[in-house]
């Protein structure tokens, strides 16, 4: 074989493999969503669209800053990404070693970087729904929400202190879509992330509520025995853009051409 | 030579001043555009000048809407006539879909609102994501059109920055809320509006 042919299939070979940025084409679905309003239909269709495949790398987010340097640490906006917190386990702006691995998922981010980072790809964030419907997946099929061992693994994951290192992505099972990394790995921005209206406290009275939502009530969980998604919805409706967090991270969705 | 060097010197100097870049803290930075009652398109660097209560709402909202008008208008009442001069309202749609400057025009006539001072503005739904998640403002669009929201009042100063906000709404204002309005008038000179 030519030199120039192997060194080519080489370097095609190598940064595919580690570039991670497979989009996944999800097909459309009638979903059903624990979340409960009390104006929400039952079923909700989603139209089909392309997820990618692992969450976003540090190695990916590097590339990024260098090409949009107004988002590296130190010269974004404060309003955009808190100082102090932002990429703060990073050795330096555009260095993430040692303390973050360039495999492993980035976290410290904000949803307004986060946000940034899938507009430069020609992307946006998920919708929550999109994410809660891919996320029902397990390896053998597309709802897996009633499966006890399902369950089960991704409660021994949230058992798992915050300390552990955070596994590199792609490290976890693909679900029945081809995608990895949902569950077992971190948290995960969804672009509609203050959709989600929760009481903020227990003691409220439904008209409370109302008002405070103008004329919606709280969510409610339709299965309370869905720790997995409570979870996410608790993580996600305390959030406001500018947070980040060590083990919130995003991956990025785009609609079909 | 010396003479033309110093007058473009001294305008340089000028263009300096005028363009200073806004503080980091200032929200006014995003380049998104909004659509006013009257049509003109502006970014929100259009704000800076002036001191502001900035809030979301839409015009067809039947609920509690209405109410953060009223405590607007509560809030300039518990104002001395020079601070009420220079306290600027700016009230921004979240239904990208359906409200146009005809809509904010037409509630900005109901609602008599003094349009040297307030200002309605529309943005598409990028802007309305951008705006809310600066400010804090949650909201869920359902099916039909009709929005879901946390109403909040918040308070900006002359460069943009966030100052105070409040949830209370209603013709009792928010008592700190208040205080943070005139404190911040106080230390403002007015520029003119635009």
């Amino acid at each position: 074989m030519p030199l120039a042919l192997v060194i080519v299939l080489f370097i095609f070979f190598s940064t595919t493999s580690f570039a991670g940025d497979a989009f996944i084409r999800v097909p459309a679905g009638e979903f059903h969503s624990i979340i409960k309003y009390e104006n929400s239909n039952e079923f909700t269709k989603i139209a089909a669209f392309e997820l990618m495949k692992t969450p976003v790398s540090n190695a990916q987010f590097l590339l990024f800053l260098h090409n949009n340097p107004q988002w590296q640490r130190g010269r974004v906006a404060n309003i955009f990404a808190e100082e102090g917190l932002y990429l703060s386990h990073w050795q330096d702006p555009l260095t993430p070693e040692p303390k973050a691995k360039l495999q492993q998922p980035v976290t410290q981010i904000s949803w307004f970087a986060a946000s940034a980072y899938c507009q430069s790809q020609g992307a946006r964030l998920p919708t929550w729904i999109e994410w809660e419907y891919v996320a029902a997946a397990n390896d053998q099929k597309r709802d897996a929400r009633k499966d006890a061992a399902w369950r089960e693994y991704i409660l021994s994951w949230y058992a798992k202190p915050a300390s552990s290192p955070l596994a590199n992505i792609g490290s976890t099972t693909a679900n029945v879509y081809g995608i990895q990394d949902l569950h077992g790995l971190i948290w995960e921005w969804v672009q509609d992330y203050s959709s989600l209206l929760v009481s903020d406290d227990n003691r409220n009275t439904v008209d409370a509520d109302k008002i405070k939502f103008c004329g919606a009530s709280a969510l409610s969980i339709e299965d309370k025995e869905n720790y997995p998604i409570m979870m996410r919805v608790a993580m996600l409706s305390a959030l406001e853009a500018v947070n980040s967090t060590s083990s919130l991270g995003f991956r990025c969705a785009r609609n079909l051409p | 030579m010396l003479k033309k060097l110093l007058i473009s010197s001294l305008l340089l100097t000028n263009i300096a001043i005028a363009e200073s870049p806004l503080p980091t803290n200032s929200i006014l930075q995003i380049d998104n555009v909004f659509t006013t009652q009257n049509n003109s398109h502006i970014t929100l660097a259009s704000l800076r000048g002036n001191v502001h209560v900035v809030t979301m709402f839409y015009t067809s909202c039947q609920y509690v809407c209405p109410l953060i008008i009223n405590s607007g208008f509560a809030i300039e009442d518990s104002l001395t006539p020079v601070e009420k001069k220079k306290l600027h309202f700016f009230l921004v749609s979240m239904d990208s879909a359906n409200d146009t400057p005809d809509t904010l025009l037409s509630l900005a006539k109901k609602r008599n609102l003094d349009t040297s001072r307030w200002t309605l503005a529309r943005t598409d739904a990028e802007g309305v994501r951008m705006l809310a998640a600066l400010l804090g403002v949650r909201y869920r669009i359902l099916a039909d059109g009709s929005i879901n929201h946390t109403s909040t009042l918040i308070l900006l100063d002359s460069e943009g920055r966030v100052i105070a906000h409040t949830e209370k709404m209603g013709m009792q204002p928010d008592e700190e809320f208040l205080a943070s309005i005139k404190n911040t008038l106080k230390t403002t000179n007015q520029t003119p509006s635009l």
